[in-house]
């Protein structure tokens, strides 16, 4: 680090040390980081930290983490899903408009086969023709908003509505601060932690996005894991639409647009390589909280919405920054 | 004698601790065609390099017309008088034939009159560059370089896969820049061109100019013989013995593992064919580019072949995708380890891989299971996994061992090792050459192509040469020395050439 003497491995500062150490453990830092946040919101507003706060920034976190997962998992293989936010939108609003119908089961089961189809499109697209995911997904995207709009428009008649066990999932807290969504997501989240670690599957995920080339060598059909991984992207976009619609309490047809970039984020922030093969789900679930926290605090600051915009998109860039340099310096 | 009129001496280029060139030297004299010698690693192509200044030497001196040159860069070359054409021509793929020839100052009337007599008329000067054939492409690179009349033409395997009758006009409009102002420096794997066009000589070897043979009749042998050096026959040894003899020669009764039937691909590989049967080792020597690499694509299921057809086990197959091979029992291990490995995964991850493949190992995996199989070839090929957090962080010859260590005990019958030690240090060389014979012994068929010659001896059974995209020979190792494998890989005869009447004459 000095340069005064020979490099030999154990030399160099505390500092080199923590980096090491850190690097070994990457949740530390972003545990770190949400705690000073929270403390830091604390500060800043005494009194705000409480049951409430905890089980209302989980309820905003959950949705978001499950879109996280869409971008971890599509990144882990070196590509991106920029179709979650529009999809999951989609599937909020087709629930809403016929749940009157057919009621709320039947009607959360109808909003997916959409997302599923669209998943399925863009899985088609970059695994089997090749299409760049940036492309195919944002493409994917522009045709589902204007589905949504022609939807939206035969439907003026039918009205929206958020059947009531849809918000209780998404938007109460029956056990203090715990929120009733930890129901479905606590084993969605583990499913997906183990199986990116323990699965034949998830493996592919890893060695797609670290070497596409040797993958298909050793007899790995690239197509065929790139179909699945999008239409589970586009299946678990959609079941957070629903989710988050719950929170709400109500729905548009463009809902969850809003979302598409924070999706992103805490998959990037949560340590997951957009070049492929490194990263894991606990980061993003972690970054997913940090961004949830973070716009309560811009909120809080009472600062006007252009300025709001302008620091979130400031402090996502720093951490990302900031935490990549950590957790992959040589 | 007249003065030289590019003279390089001395010349030493090192890259880090390899020494490339020790001491190489070339002296061309006015108006002659001279032929640029050496076997793979001689340090031809840093040479080129350095005569073109791509690359600038770390000793010695180049003269041209007896004034020091001092070119830093392709383009500086060129304006001092040196012009050189490659075999990926220098053409810029979105600009038409015109732009391109603008683009590089070159006369539109003389590069005419040039693509013509190298047998290209009435070609579209508004045509944009893709959309032309390579080979053309190739001849108006050419064309290109001898319009400006440089002091010093340099051809680099200039005639390789072109067609026979541009190579006959290539070879003429050489020919007729003898006795010209300019000279020639002509690279060719073939000898026959050589002897056919050239005047003089220079051979390198290890770096070093090792000689300068006048071209007559005859001198083929004598280029040969300075490309190989004094013979080192004391330190051969000749793996193949009584184990595996026997083994060789009571499969060739048999139904081969593996048949190739005639295949052809791309643009190099013409019309191969070759058994290989369980228990063999059969090397394969080749020049650069003479269709192996389009030959393992097609056999480990990358490419598909143009035409011909395989056989495994006496029965037609066809591979779409590597998968097809791998379910067929034959994997590739390639020499580019960067295109068989996850550098950032971990050495267990990477051999349990192909494991993986399948759609019915998507669940979950048995850990303790994988621990153990991929422990065992780990121990069987003692890989050092001191450090197996990345695969990136080991040592080449042991990345090399984790590439193999992924097929044993899979049921894979039939590898194919392209170059499995380039690259690699000589202990844990050694130690591969005992696992492909292990392999063969346990009854696998092993086809492994070289570029270290003295390997055919080491570890086959059996070799043949490609050139031109055919085979051109056959030997038993017994007989497969360097320099019978160099001359036939040069495409010359030699006493037990096999069928040869495909290649150009």
């Amino acid at each position: 680090m000095t340069g005064s003497a020979t490099a030999v491995e154990p030399r160099g500062g505390p500092l080199v040390v923590a980096r090491v150490w850190l690097r070994d453990r990457p949740l530390v830092p972003l545990l770190l980081l949400l705690a000073g946040l929270v403390a830091l919101l604390e500060v800043v507003q005494p009194g705000i930290v409480s049951v409430n706060w905890v089980a209302s920034t989980m309820r905003f976190a959950i949705p978001l983490a499950i879109l996280a997962a869409c971008q971890t998992m599509t990144m882990l293989t070196g590509g991106i899903d920029l179709s979650v936010a529009v999809v999951a939108s989609m599937s909020a609003y087709v629930m809403a408009t016929t749940q009157s119908d057919i009621g709320w089961l039947a009607a959360s089961l109808v909003a997916l086969v959409p997302a599923g189809v669209v998943g399925l499109v863009n899985g088609i697209g970059v695994g089997l023709f090749r299409v760049h995911p940036l492309i195919m997904t944002i493409s994917m995207s522009l045709v589902v908003s204007g589905a949504v709009n022609v939807y939206a428009r035969s439907n003026i008649t039918g009205g929206t509505r958020v059947p009531s066990e849809i918000t209780d999932l998404g938007g109460q807290s029956l056990l203090g601060f715990l929120p009733n969504s930890l129901i479905v997501f606590i084993p969605l989240a583990a499913l997906i932690l183990v199986a990116l670690r323990r699965s034949g599957y998830g493996r592919l995920l890893y060695a797609v996005g670290d070497n596409e080339v040797a993958s298909r060598l050793a007899g790995v059909r690239v197509g065929r894991v790139l179909v699945v991984l999008y239409l589970i992207s586009g299946l678990l976009a959609g079941f957070a639409g629903l989710i988050y619609a719950g929170v709400i309490g109500s729905a548009t047809g463009r809902l969850v647009d809003p979302f598409l970039l924070p999706s992103v984020a805490a998959a990037v922030i949560g340590g997951t390589s957009i070049f492929g093969g490194r990263g894991g789900y606990a980061g993003s679930i972690v970054g997913a909280l940090i961004l949830t926290v973070l716009v309560t605090f811009l909120n809080v600051m009472q600062a006007p919405e252009a300025v709001r915009q302008i620091l979130f998109g400031a402090i996502i860039l720093a951490v990302a920054a900031t935490y990549t340099r950590i957790t992959e310096g040589s | 004698m007249t003065e030289p009129l590019l003279e390089a001496s001395g010349v030493v280029k090192r890259y880090g601790s390899v020494t490339a060139l020790r001491d190489a030297s070339l002296s061309i004299r006015p108006g002659e065609i001279h032929a640029l010698m050496g076997a793979n690693g001689a340090g031809k192509s840093t040479f080129v390099k350095v005569l073109t200044g791509a690359v600038r030497p770390d000793a010695g001196t180049i003269l041209l017309r007896g004034q020091r040159r001092e070119a830093h860069s392709p383009a500086e070359a060129r304006r001092s008088g040196m012009v050189s054409v490659y075999q990926e021509p220098a053409i810029l793929p979105d600009l038409t034939v015109l732009e391109n020839l603008v683009l590089t100052e070159t006369p539109v009337d003389a590069f005419r009159t040039h693509l013509e007599g190298l047998g290209i008329r009435n070609l579209d000067l508004r045509a944009h560059a893709r959309t032309l054939p390579l080979a053309t492409l190739r001849i108006i690179d050419l064309a290109r370089a001898m319009a400006i009349e440089p002091d010093v033409l340099l051809l680099d395997e200039m005639t390789a896969a072109l067609p026979a009758d541009l190579t006959a006009g290539v070879l003429e409009a050489v020919a007729a820049q003898r006795g010209t102002a300019g000279s020639v420096i002509f690279i060719s794997h073939r000898m026959l061109e050589v002897a056919g066009l050239c005047d003089r000589a220079t051979v390198l070897r290890d770096g070093s100019t090792v000689g300068v043979v006048d071209v007559a009749p005859g001198a083929e042998q004598e280029i040969v013989d300075l490309m190989l050096g004094p013979s080192a026959d004391g330190e051969k040894r000749r793996a193949p013995d009584a184990t595996s003899g026997p083994t060789a020669t009571a499969a060739s009764d048999a139904t081969p593992r593996l048949s190739a039937r005639n295949l052809a691909a791309g643009r190099n590989l013409a019309d191969v064919s070759f058994d290989l049967h369980a228990g063999e080792v059969l090397g394969l020597v080749a020049l650069e580019g003479q269709g192996q690499d389009e030959l393992f694509d097609v056999l480990s299921g990358q490419t598909r072949p143009g035409s011909g057809e395989m056989l495994v086990d006496g029965s037609p197959v066809r591979f779409g995708h590597p998968s097809d091979a791998i379910h067929a029992g034959i994997v590739l291990v390639p020499a580019d380890r960067s295109s068989a490995l996850l550098m950032q995964r971990p050495v267990r991850e990477n051999v349990a891989l192909p494991r993986l493949a399948a759609f019915r190992r998507w669940g979950l995996i048995d850990m303790g299971e994988e621990r153990e199989r991929v422990g065992s070839a780990i121990d069987r090929l003692q890989i050092d996994t001191r450090a197996q957090a990345e695969v990136q962080r080991l040592s080449g010859g042991n990345q090399q061992k984790v590439t193999i260590a992924r097929w044993l005990g899979s049921g894979v019958r039939t590898f194919l090792f392209y170059d499995p030690t380039r690259g690699i240090d000589i202990r844990t060389k050694a130690e591969i050459y005992d696992l492909v014979r292990e392999l063969a012994a346990a009854g696998a068929a092993v086809l492994l192509l070289t570029s270290e010659l003295e390997e055919i001896q080491r570890v086959c059974d059996r070799a043949i040469v490609i050139f031109g995209g055919r085979v051109v020979d056959e030997m038993a190792a017994g007989v497969a020395d360097e320099p019978a494998l160099l001359r036939a890989a040069h495409g010359l005869q030699s006493a037990t050439a096999g069928d040869t009447s495909g290649t150009a004459s």
